[in-house]
């Protein structure tokens, strides 16, 4: 394999679960609510699936049960911040510690096996190209969905009813009361959407890209979903862009480690943070589009009048 | 037979009965019953707290009372939430506006109503043009002025082709101009058997308008008349329970050289949709009230923003905003509020005030120069004994200086901010809409300090929407239209046909049109 095919490759199979779970996450934030678990969601979603998969070998099976598995943990932190008014930020990182230790117990017998990796459905002709072709279109059927996913949540969230809602709600909560929103509910659908999300990206880690479930697999990842959101200013298109960013300089750091240049680990295991910090920065300069676009109540309790 | 007797006309719309409301302690609605007609034109008249807002929102679902009952129609009914209200034919025009700022008008629209944006497009335009109320559908909320904004909101809720309208205050952002459209509007639905709840403070727009009013004070009703055998002073004094003062003004003598003047200032907007203020020369002189009146989004915004300083001007041009005979174009807010300027902004929440924190911090904010900090530390006694003062001065109904802004009825928080500007002894003051929203009774004290002030050698200018305020306060009126100014009309020669005149553009004829409602 030469080096473009492994840097295209591994860009998509590293920035896949990213998109998938910054997509379901920009949803769960446009409503309104800041949902900090994602780490241990993916954590839940990762192990669920690896389990699912080695027992009944359905690898379709095994995502959908990552991503329900996710969606009831999603659950709980929905009805702690929306049902008993939790602070979303602290409830956040509490039902996220609670995934991730869920996770361990759960993955325990399995801690440090390995599956066959999903099956790659190379698309006919295009994956023949030369280089381009292996690089791009000869992955497991998610890797190409993320990108139609994120191009059906920008069409959600702009041009439907359903979209108008979700934004409506996550700007003024009581206005949307007063015009007979059910705030809570639309909101508590946006948390489990993102779980869902969430506990998909962390199965597609563990059963198609690692191929194994070990404690901790997730390594982070969902900080930089969240973060991923965040800096690019909830618009799909941006968070895209960042989630591919971050998969490829992730991906040229170990190519350049490969090549035995000196530049300690720390610093090129760093650099696709701050390039991706930057680069998307740079994109969202403009206020008047950050204003257009952060939901206004985010992170906010929404107490409803009695 | 029962629908017949149910849909035959006379019958009773809604009736409440011993209708309660406590919030903890306070008790907010005390046994409130009344009776609605179709095609009536309900006013609920009363000051600020007096429980107006409290009752609508009982009748709108959004507020579930604690007794009493509401019968819809001949029917018990108890209403769950707005859905539920609208619904059964239920609408309200809000008074803090229920839109979302950033989505379009037609997408704030389309989440009321079950039709798509596209279809809304052409319904959105009928309507407007059958009532009066010009709306872009295409535009975002948060770009369109106060005036704007209602027209939505009132767009909106004819749109669901209600039985029952309630209208929150639904004249004060509009211009003189449009009122008497409304009021078409108004009369109109009601002719065709829908009963309006019609809330406002204005006494002459409920005696011209409505057929009954309910007057209510400190959560009761005190009395059920027809507004138009009463007259204002009566009803006003069933109201605050005293007659109201009229400021007492002396003829100004203003001092000759101005403390604040505009020198053909011209600067394009910033934002696509403002407005471009084309050559305005202006003076304020000491001891002098000048008023601006106009259409809402004629300008408006962007004159008060050069004035604070909030939109300094492009580098190379010197000269045209000056304070004391002083270039000050290019200074920010805090160097012209420290040469003895002070601001009351159009916008109460986001300007006037941040609405999570406190009256004391909201009053720190712009009182800091007077002596609430010492070597960087925040003097809380001081900071605390100021706020108390702007609360007692203003009479600013609230649990005290730890409130938090945003608990505030709207009127009680604008008083707070008039207060605190007041409070920091300006040479200056420029107010935006100073007694928006504010009750008759608190609107006169407002003004009789804005009187005491001026004669206290203070250079005051007030923009306002509302024309009689500034007949009732101003020395010199000058009209906003599109952007240019008119020459002033002093205080003896102003007409409502001249002003009028003026506010339609009628001295600036390469600008004149034919509309009635501005932009």
């Amino acid at each position: 394999m030469d080096t473009l095919t492994f840097l295209l490759s591994g860009t998509l199979l590293a920035a896949t679960p990213l998109l998938i779970a910054a997509l379901g996450e920009l949803v769960t934030e446009k409503s309104g609510v800041l949902n900090l678990s994602i780490e241990g969601m993916m954590a839940l979603g990762a192990v669920t699936g690896f389990i699912v998969a080695t027992a009944s070998g359905s690898y379709w099976l095994a995502l959908l049960a990552g991503g329900v598995a996710a969606a009831a943990l999603a659950a709980v932190f929905g009805f702690v911040v929306l049902v008993t008014l939790g602070n979303q930020v602290a409830s956040g990182i509490a039902v996220g510690i609670l995934g991730i230790g869920l996770s361990g117990l759960i993955g325990r017998p399995y801690e440090s096996s390995t599956i066959a990796p999903m099956h790659e459905l190379p698309i006919p002709f295009l994956s023949n190209v030369p280089v381009i072709g292996p690089g791009l279109f000869d992955h497991v059927a998610l890797v190409y969905c993320a990108p139609l996913l994120a191009v059906a949540t920008w069409w959600l969230l702009r041009s439907t009813k359903v979209g108008l809602v979700i934004r409506a709600v996550g700007e003024a909560p009581e206005a949307a009361h007063a015009i007979g929103y059910n705030v809570v509910l639309v909101r508590f659908c946006a948390v489990l959407y993102g779980g869902f999300c969430a506990g998909i990206a962390g199965a597609f880690i563990s059963i198609a890209s690692a191929t194994l479930w070990s404690d901790g697999i997730i390594a982070g990842r969902g900080w930089i979903v969240v973060a991923l959101v965040v800096f690019g200013t909830w618009r799909s298109g941006r968070v895209a862009i960042g989630a591919y960013l971050f998969g490829m300089t992730t991906l040229a750091g170990l190519l350049v480690q490969s090549t035995g240049i000196a530049i300690p680990s720390q610093v090129l295991t760093s650099v696709p943070y701050i390039v991706t910090i930057i680069a998307i920065a740079m994109l969202s300069m403009d206020p008047q589009r950050i204003r257009l676009n952060a939901p206004v109540s985010l992170g906010q309790i929404y107490h409803e009048a009695k | 037979m029962k629908q017949a007797t149910e849909s035959r006309r006379g019958d009773p719309l809604l009736v409440i009965s011993d209708l309660t409301k406590r919030f903890g302690e306070f008790t907010a609605n005390d046994g409130i019953s009344l009776e609605l007609e179709p095609g009536e034109i309900h006013a609920i008249l009363g000051e600020n707290g007096a429980g107006k807002s409290t009752l609508m929102k009982m009748i709108y679902g959004v507020l579930k009372p604690d007794s009493g009952t509401l019968k819809w129609r001949g029917k018990p009914v108890i209403l769950h939430n707005p859905a539920h209200a609208r619904a059964l034919g239920i609408g309200m025009v809000f008074q803090h506006f229920s839109l979302f700022e950033s989505l379009t008008v037609a997408e704030n629209i389309s989440l009321a109503i079950p039709e798509t944006v596209k279809l809304l497009r052409s319904r959105i335009a009928e309507v407007s043009t059958r009532y009066g109320l010009p709306v872009d559908p295409d535009a975002l909320v948060h770009k369109l002025a106060m005036g704007q904004r209602q027209r939505v909101e009132i767009t909106r809720c004819l749109l669901q082709e209600p039985q029952l309208i309630i209208m929150d205050e639904p004249t004060s952002v509009l211009p003189p101009s449009a009122v008497p459209i409304l009021f078409e509007t108004i009369r109109k639905l009601a002719a065709s058997g829908c009963a309006v709840l019609f809330i406002s403070h204005k006494l002459e727009e409920i005696r011209s308008l409505c057929h009954k009013a309910t007057v209510m004070r400190a959560g009761r009703i005190v009395a059920t008349v027809d507004p138009a055998v009463e007259s204002s002073a009566s009803l006003a004094k069933l109201m605050i329970g005293r007659d109201i003062p009229h400021p007492s003004r002396s003829a100004a003598k203003p001092s000759d050289v101005p403390a604040l003047s505009l020198h053909n200032l011209t600067l394009a907007p910033d934002d696509p949709f403002g407005t471009r203020l084309d050559d305005i020369s202006l003076q304020v002189r000491p001891g002098e009230i000048v008023g601006i009146a106009g259409v809402s989004g004629n300008g408006q915004r962007e004159l008060a923003a050069v004035l604070s300083g909030e939109q300094p001007l492009p580098a190379k041009q010197n000269g045209s905003v000056r304070l004391f005979g002083g270039d000050c174009g290019h200074s920010d807010c805090g160097h012209r509020r420290a040469q003895g300027m002070a601001f009351v902004p159009e916008d109460r929440n986001g300007r006037g005030s941040v609405a999570e924190m406190t009256l004391e911090q909201n009053a720190l904010l712009t009182g800091y120069a007077r002596n609430l900090v010492a070597y960087g530390f925040v003097r809380n006694a001081a900071v605390s004994k100021f706020a108390q003062d702007c609360i007692h001065e203003m009479d600013v109904r609230c649990s005290g200086g730890d409130a938090e802004a945003r608990s505030l009825s709207g009127g009680n928080l604008q008083k707070f901010i008039v207060g605190r500007e007041l409070a920091l002894k300006p040479k200056i003051l420029v107010a935006s809409q100073p007694t928006w929203g504010v009750d008759i009774g608190a609107a006169s004290a407002i003004r009789q300090r804005l009187v005491d002030l001026r004669d206290e050698g203070v250079a005051i200018l007030i923009i306002s929407d509302e024309l009689e305020e500034l007949v009732e306060i101003a020395d010199r009126v000058h009209a906003l239209f599109r952007g240019s100014l008119s020459p002033s009309i002093e205080r003896g020669d102003v007409t409502d046909e001249l002003i009028g005149s003026y506010m339609a553009g009628n001295f600036s004829p390469e600008k004149l049109s034919v509309e009635v409602s501005g932009p």
